[in-house]
């Protein structure tokens, strides 16, 4: 039950509609995108502005009531999952961008704002906002700078943290703090950097300002369809050891092609076993010359098919395809966990190859797409919660996948944080001096553990990796599952 | 989405409800193009969040009434199925969610009142008719009525056209291409007679042979949506009886109707109509789609240069599909120059009864719309409903802007002369 001292002091300047405490109210307010995991909280609120946001933090701080902020909820970890009885704090009206500025190149924005809607505000002037991860047409800045989110394009921009300057947040105490500036050049350690990828755990974002790139010139969308998914992560490799740095290499498996194609009809060749898009961009006449030595090394990579994409709406339904390929895939599976490995990129083929494996091994289906040039894979392991069974024997395979990873040389996660979802599988990742270290310092700008609680950081008793079935939240009845 | 609705208690509808609830995987990607979440910016307001909701409710774990002013909410704009790859078939939740509800629920007196004069008003022009007569009347005395009875009014236009009668059969000029059966419709035949003229002519000029059936009455979709199955069953078996299927297509002008006749085999599943329901939703076309596949006589033009904004009517981009063909058939209009829409997938905020039932809502989402437009610089606007048309125009109008707002058979009927 939530702290009714707390909810008394809310109320004096939160109106009834923005402070939810209805069951209808919560509910939908239980899971993020992860929906293995849900937990009621014990009140939302939905903050109109910033300095609602810090009295809303100071009393959870006061009152020592565990808070979580939510953007959108598209969290694939379980980031935005409520503590049962917490407070969850909404930022989607907090959507103003306060400022543009073209010249310098910037814009300052409330973490509400979408991240498509930064690049929509920026068009005018022939800018954009570079990371562009999948669900930019609704995910949140906020979120993106928790999770250090990437896209298909962060291959050659790199992930938000590459694009954000400065932020203003909200200490876990209710301290407003100003992080970085808003120039590249910054005084001091780079604490802005601090921040991107802290999950939540170190305060609310308020405001932050982020860069802004040109609008490339010309772009040029190539299409090769293999006849298997190992030649597909092997032309991946040939384009880079050929030095060309494409803005974009993604590939789609056939499970995955299916699904885009049912939900867009991206136009994608439905028979291929794998399929590789690589995108060119940048000024016209260094791309025109790029793009005949890309044709060249694809062809060499043995595709049964080739396409370039003929005009922008073709090259605009090529991404949506992609875009929407995790989301489709609900179309083959009732219920799928999203993992989020990385490999180095000369090892795509071997571990393309026993991701396969696995699959067949536990008699579960797996879909790929993934950022290729990022060696960032996105194994989508399908089944259905309904059949006794099958939710542990996919976490089970989710496991095996991720201890794949981190033997192969990479990690756990390459852009959707750990948030609930992989905590347990962060001792793999790092020893034990490494975690205290994370701990002293989250526990040093919160010692309280109130922001975002039982996220990314393991508790003492983590288990080990040989034991995935039920998570450590879940036995001391924290979450539940649907 | 895992889900423990219980489905054997809920019949046919029962597992069409819990399909969509399955293929939903919480991803949020439809909250982007829902108008009530942009709007109000909480999830119990977006779609993602009113899956969750009628789930809930249907397994029993929160109570009808604390879902239900969110799904009331819900425009019906279907917006949310364009935008989700998961395919989730949102309608198959959420119509038969609302006629559930209507059952159980217990309405405050005077909203019934308003509720009982939409349903048994709207879907017959005679009625309809009388009542815009009488309404008019009723404008000097709205302050003393309730919120739900002014926002009908201010709806109904100050004078009616004159409603000459539609003949039984209209033949085409020239040789014969194709014969098609014509739904008149109930509320547009009474504000906008002239759209269904233009239809005729239109065709016509195609070398299309129209008949219009007689006993034919509204599609029943107005009551489907707020609900009242039965009444729309009804409706729809009138129309499965009035209308010959040896026609090359059953052709609407209101988006509404098409895709409530589209929903046909949704309203009788498993029951004895089905087969006709089916056979009847297969010859059911837009006007714009029927002719952008018989492929359009050359319009001679229009007078002069005019600058039009294309305004996706939500029954027919959303729950139909349909955004293409209207395009292209204005687009074939010399000297008619088309521009989009910003946010152009937003519904306008008519919706059906929604003026009428949610009328704040709707007033907000009517002036989003209404100023997107207006960034546009168009001259015009054109779109395929009744409600939408009617809507746009009193949003326009508020901000000081009353341009032109056309049906886009109208413009065509133009464009030949
Ligand atoms: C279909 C699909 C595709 C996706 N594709 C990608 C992809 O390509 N790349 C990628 O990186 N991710 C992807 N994601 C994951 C997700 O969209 C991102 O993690 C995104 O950044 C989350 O944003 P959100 O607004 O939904 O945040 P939420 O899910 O609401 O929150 C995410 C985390 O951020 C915290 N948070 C939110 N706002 C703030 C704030 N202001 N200050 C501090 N902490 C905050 C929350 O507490 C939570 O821990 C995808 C998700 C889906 C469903
Ligand atoms: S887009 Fe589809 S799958 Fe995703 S939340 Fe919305 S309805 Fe569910
Ligand atoms: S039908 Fe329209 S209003 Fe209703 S949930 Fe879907 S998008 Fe929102």
């Amino acid at each position: 039950m939530p702290n009714s001292a707390l909810i008394d002091a809310l109320a004096t300047f939160l109106p009834v509609h923005r402070l939810l405490r209805q069951a209808a109210e919560l509910a939908p307010y239980e899971s993020d995108a992860l929906t293995a995991f849900r937990s009621r909280p014990g009140a939302v609120v939905l903050a109109e502005t910033q300095e609602e946001v810090v009295r809303v933090v100071e009393l959870c701080h006061r009152h020592s009531v565990p808070f979580v902020a939510r953007g959108s909820g598209t969290s694939l970890s379980g980031g935005s999952l409520p503590v049962a009885g917490g407070v969850v704090i909404a930022l989607n009206r907090l959507n103003r961008i306060v400022h543009l500025d073209p010249q310098r190149r910037i814009a300052v924005v409330e973490p509400g704002v979408i991240n498509l809607d930064v690049t929509k505000a920026a068009a005018p002037h022939g800018l954009y906002y570079a990371p562009d991860p999948s669900s930019q047409l609704i995910c949140t800045i906020g979120g993106n700078v928790a999770f250090n989110s990437g896209g298909a394009h962060c291959l050659k921009y790199g992930m938000t943290a590459n694009h954000v300057l400065g932020i203003k947040a909200v200490l876990p105490d209710g301290a407003v703090v100003q992080l970085g500036g808003d120039s590249l050049e910054s005084v001091g350690p780079d604490l802005a950097g601090f921040f991107v990828g802290s999950e939540g755990l170190f305060g609310i974002a308020l405001e932050i300002t982020v860069r802004l790139l040109p609008r490339p010139e010309l772009y040029r969308t190539v299409l090769a369809a293999y006849h298997s998914l190992a030649a597909a992560g092997d032309a991946v490799a040939q384009v880079v050891a050929s030095g060309l740095l494409p803005g974009a290499m993604e590939i789609m498996d056939n499970l995955a092609i299916q699904a885009a194609e049912a939900a867009v009809h991206a136009g994608y060749p439905r028979d291929a076993a794998a399929l590789l898009i690589v995108e060119l961009e940048g000024e016209r006449v260094q791309v025109e010359a790029e793009f005949a030595h890309l044709l060249q090394v694809v062809e060499a990579s043995g595709p049964y098919e080739v396409r370039v994409a003929k005009d922008d709406a073709d090259r605009a339904r090529i991404w949506k395809g992609r875009k929407s390929a995790f989301s489709a895939v609900g179309r083959l599976s009732p219920d799928y966990i999203v993992q989020d490995g990385v490999v180095p990129r000369s090892r795509l083929g071997e571990a393309l190859a026993a991701i396969q494996r696995l699959s067949a091994q536990h008699g579960l289906r797996v879909a790929n797409v993934f950022h290729a040039g990022d060696g960032n894979l996105h194994p989508l392991i399908l089944y259905s919660g309904r059949t006794p069974g099958e939710l542990e024997r996919a976490e089970t395979l989710a496991g095996e996948i991720l201890n794949l990873c981190i033997e192969l040389g990479g990690s756990i996660t390459g852009e959707h944080g750990v948030g609930v979802e992989k905590r347990a599988y962060m001792p793999a990742m790092f020893n034990p001096v490494d975690l205290a270290v994370m701990n002293e310092l989250r526990l040093a700008i919160d010692p309280k553990e109130l922001a975002n609680r039982g996220k990314m950081l393991p508790d003492g008793d983590a288990p080990s990796l040989t034991h995935p079935g039920i998570h450590p939240l879940e036995q001391q009845g924290v979450i539940s599952r649907a | 989405m895992q889900h423990a609705i219980p489905v054997d208690e809920l019949g046919v509808q029962g597992r069409f409800m819990a399909e969509a609830v399955d293929a939903c995987v919480h991803c949020g990607f439809c909250l982007a193009t829902c108008p009530t979440y942009k709007v109000l910016g909480e999830e119990m307001d977006s779609p993602r969040g009113r899956i969750i909701l009628m789930k809930e409710a249907l397994e029993g774990s929160i109570d009808l009434a604390g879902a239900l002013p969110y799904v009331d909410r819900c425009l019906g704009c279907m917006a949310c199925v364009t935008a989700c790859p998961s395919g989730v078939a949102y309608s198959h939740l959420l119509t038969p969610f609302r006629t559930l509800a209507e059952l159980q629920r217990r309405r405050a007196p005077m909203n019934q009142v308003a509720r009982t004069l939409v349903k048994e008003t709207l879907p017959y022009p005679e009625r309809f008719r009388a009542a815009v007569q009488a309404g008019r009347l009723g404008q000097l005395t709205r302050r003393l009525l309730p919120a739900e009875l002014q926002g009908m009014l201010r709806m109904l236009p100050a004078t009616l056209p004159p409603a000459a009668p539609l003949p039984e059969v209209y033949p085409a000029q020239g040789p014969q291409r194709a014969r098609v059966a014509l739904l008149a419709g109930c509320v547009q035949q009474v504000l906008a007679p002239e759209i269904n003229w233009a239809t005729l002519r239109v065709l016509a000029r195609n070398g299309v042979e129209t008949v219009i059936p007689r006993g034919q009455g509204c599609c029943g979709s107005l009551s489907l949506h707020i609900g009242e199955a039965e009444q729309a069953q009804m409706l729809a078996r009138r129309n499965l009886a009035a209308f010959p299927t040896d026609v090359d297509a059953i052709v609407t002008n209101a988006a509404g109707c098409g895709s409530g006749m589209h929903e046909y085999p949704l309203l009788f599943a498993g029951e004895a109509d089905l087969p006709q329901a089916q056979a009847f939703s297969h010859l059911v076309r837009d006007i714009t789609v029927f002719l952008a596949e018989l492929g359009l006589a050359p319009p001679d033009g229009l007078p002069e240069p005019i600058t039009v904004a294309y305004h996706d009517a939500c029954h027919l981009a959303h729950a139909q599909g349909v955004t293409a063909p209207p395009r292209q058939l204005l687009s074939a209009i010399p000297n008619l120059r088309l521009v989009e829409i910003p946010e152009g997938e937003l519904c306008c905020g008519s919706a059906g009864t929604y003026n009428l039932e949610q009328p704040e809502l709707a007033a907000q989402i009517g002036e989003r719309k209404a100023r997107n437009i207006l960034s546009t610089g168009a001259q015009a606007i054109a779109t395929g409903n009744i409600g939408c048309m009617t809507q746009i125009r009193t949003h326009l109008a508020a901000l000081g802007r009353p341009l032109p707002v056309w049906h886009t058979i109208e413009l065509l009927d133009a464009a030949y002369n």
